[in-house]
């Protein structure tokens, strides 16, 4: 079984909500414990943004799904660090 | 979403210019009334009853046709600049819910104030005693609310809030003025 610990994301979004509002909205997530925001071209009624998440096991589908509401679309995944669940846990311990 | 939509500012500022026109249409009829002297209650009430419930149907029509539309023509072009659809997210859900409740904030914001207005009034019809005569206390009720409206545009707006609400009642004032003269000419 695998766990995705770390992905970059190429996401375009409107304005609003502002950076630091879409970044607090997944942070509320529990897959995630932290996320970093590179505004990569601005236009006017969108931005197109690069979003660093770390997490203890990300949801995916969950999390593109968490963007879509405030707006975001996903175009492209970026880098992605995928571990054996085994590996974590002994990581961790 | 609302915040997203910035809709608390929009229902904040058509309570007040709705509310404003509601208490204002009161105050002039009730004016109006004081000035040709009837002193039937029932047919005060009636009359400003159906002036609240006709601001109140307007308001609200009128408020959630022009909100709807503009809110349609935005997650368009969002749309648009997007190349994506949008009416899952919460900007979907602007479209339909902020139109209602900014709807439901301009419809209600007359009707409620007018039948505020109209508490002495109704008092009087039901034989409860007052301390002052009933249609010169919604009269005075009417410029208070007035007053109120004003002091509360002033806070929002970081202007002076005494100021705002002495201006306000200016305007009743001046309403009031021009109902005299014309019942006069």
């Amino acid at each position: 079984m695998t766990i995705t610990t770390r992905l970059v994301l190429d996401i375009l979004k409107p304005h609003r909500p502002n950076a630091l509002d879409f970044v607090r909205q997944i942070l509320l997530r529990n897959d995630i414990h932290r996320v970093r925001l590179n505004l990569a071209e601005m236009d006017e009624k969108t931005e197109t943004v690069l979003l660093h998440l770390e997490g203890t096991d990300i949801d995916y589908e969950d999390l593109v799904e968490t963007i879509a509401r405030m707006g975001g679309v996903v175009h492209s995944i970026d880098e992605v660090e995928v571990r054996e669940a085994a590996d974590a846990r002994s990581e961790a311990d | 979403m609302f915040q997203l939509t910035r809709a608390g500012s929009i229902a904040r500022r058509y309570f007040v210019t709705n509310g404003f026109d509601g208490v204002l249409t009161l105050f002039g009829l009730l004016v109006g009334f004081r000035l040709s002297g009837t002193t039937e209650f029932g047919v005060m009430i009636q009359a400003c009853l159906g002036a609240a419930v006709a601001l109140g149907v307007s308001g609200l029509s009128s408020a959630y046709i022009s909100e709807a539309a503009e809110r349609r023509k935005e997650l368009k072009a969002l749309e648009q600049a997007m190349l994506h659809d949008l009416s899952a997210s919460e900007y979907g859900q602007a479209v339909r819910l902020v139109p209602l409740l900014i709807a439901c904030v301009n419809g209600l914001s007359p009707f409620l104030l007018s039948l505020l207005i109209l508490v002495p009034l109704g008092l009087a019809q039901r034989g409860v005693p007052l301390p002052w005569p009933p249609l010169e206390s919604a009269i005075a009720l009417a410029l208070a609310v007035m007053f109120l409206l004003g002091v509360f545009l002033g806070k929002i707006s970081g202007t002076h809030w005494l100021g705002m609400g002495l201006k306000a009642i200016f305007l009743g004032l001046v309403t009031a003025g021009l109902i005299l003269l014309i019942e006069r000419w």
